[in-house]
């Protein structure tokens, strides 16, 4: 049981929004895995649908790059979308 | 008829108590953290359906009486729940196959009381039989992965469904209530729910790789009120508080 691998969670709040990474479970396959992050992260209705992915497979950026990754894009605000107007009826832009 | 109504629901409720109660003892003791969440979310899932029916026993007695004293206040005879439930958690396999042999009966059962004339009753069977469809999920799972486990994992699993087996016979008895309510299509007549049982319960068995035990002399009294000598100890974990401090609150 030590020995089981990590899985991270994705859970999709409700239909029309994406799967949100909600943390992360220990379980020894896909199927306990499902049964698990359901048991661990919806007891409160916070889902309708669930993703589990081993988190060996999510290959991360490295801390260490995020010099030349992100400080590039912070003085480029014209690459916001801030110049249109959004309909009221648009959310979860 | 309404004592015999009342009958009938304490003989479906104190399996849910408690089984519930036996999982709540495991609260904070489980294999790991998510397994430990899986069977106290179960525990709650099955005190929520005796809050249900308890406080429609409740109703029917009058007299003062509410879900708290039908739950703290009885002896224990009075008790009606199958002696299956009240077994111990002697370990890990013994608790999945006690609610695994459980859950296949609860699901076959709540299938047929959704259907019942009584309006109440077949509200709150068609509500849990959701719940119980999960359990039943759950608790197969942990059969097949421990029966077709390791060797140690499969001799665990396969002592635990013979030891449990002897209880699985009661689950199809009658009682006067039973009767009663079968004849005014308000209760499940649980005779025909027998074959399906362990048609279900050898199919998860024989996939687990597990022997499915062949016996002949089983043990029965809980649905009369005479208990195995765990229901003692349980009862007095579960009604220690309000035999202490009556009508205690929080």
């Amino acid at each position: 049981m030590k020995n089981w691998p990590l899985w991270e969670v994705f859970i999709r709040s409700k239909n029309g929004l994406e799967h949100r990474h909600c943390g992360s479970i220990h379980a020894s396959d896909a199927t306990m895995a499902l049964e698990n992050a359901r048991d661990v992260y919806t007891r409160r209705m916070e889902g309708v649908s669930i993703w589990v992915v081993p988190s060996k497979e999510i290959t991360a950026s490295n801390p260490d790059d995020s010099a030349e990754l992100f400080d590039p894009a912070k003085d480029k605000a014209y690459r916001h979308p801030t110049f249109y107007e959004l309909p009221d009826e648009l959310k979860h832009m | 008829m309404e004592q015999h109504l009342v009958q009938y629901i304490y003989g479906i409720a104190d399996n849910a108590l408690i089984l519930g109660q036996r999982l709540g003892e495991l609260c904070g003791h489980g294999p790991n953290l998510e397994t430990d969440i899986a069977m106290t979310n179960i525990a709650l899932d099955l005190l929520g359906q005796t809050r249900s029916y308890y406080q429609y026993a409740a109703k029917l007695q009058g007299e003062n009486a509410t879900e708290d004293t039908i739950a703290f206040l009885r002896s224990e005879r009075e008790y009606k729940n199958v002696l299956l439930v009240e077994q111990p958690n002697t370990d890990f396999a013994y608790s999945i196959g006690r609610q695994f042999l459980f859950d296949v009966f609860h699901l076959l059962l709540l299938e047929e009381l959704a259907a019942s004339a009584d309006e109440t009753l077949a509200a709150i069977a068609k509500k849990s039989v959701k719940e119980v469809r999960y359990h039943v999920r759950f608790s197969s799972d942990w059969i097949k992965r421990l029966g077709d486990g390791t060797d140690e994992s499969h001799i665990k699993m396969q002592n635990a469904i013979n030891d449990l087996w002897a209880y699985t016979d009661e689950l199809f008895h009658q009682t006067d209530a039973d009767k009663a309510m079968v004849s005014q299509n308000i209760g499940v007549d649980v005779t025909k729910l027998k074959e399906a049982f362990y048609v279900k319960v050898s199919e998860v068995l024989e996939e687990a790789t597990l022997q499915v035990p062949d016996l002949k002399y089983f043990q029965k009294g809980g649905k009369n009120g005479v208990h195995s000598e765990h229901m003692g100890y349980l009862l007095a974990d579960l009604q220690y508080m309000q035999r202490t401090f009556p009508n205690m609150n929080w």
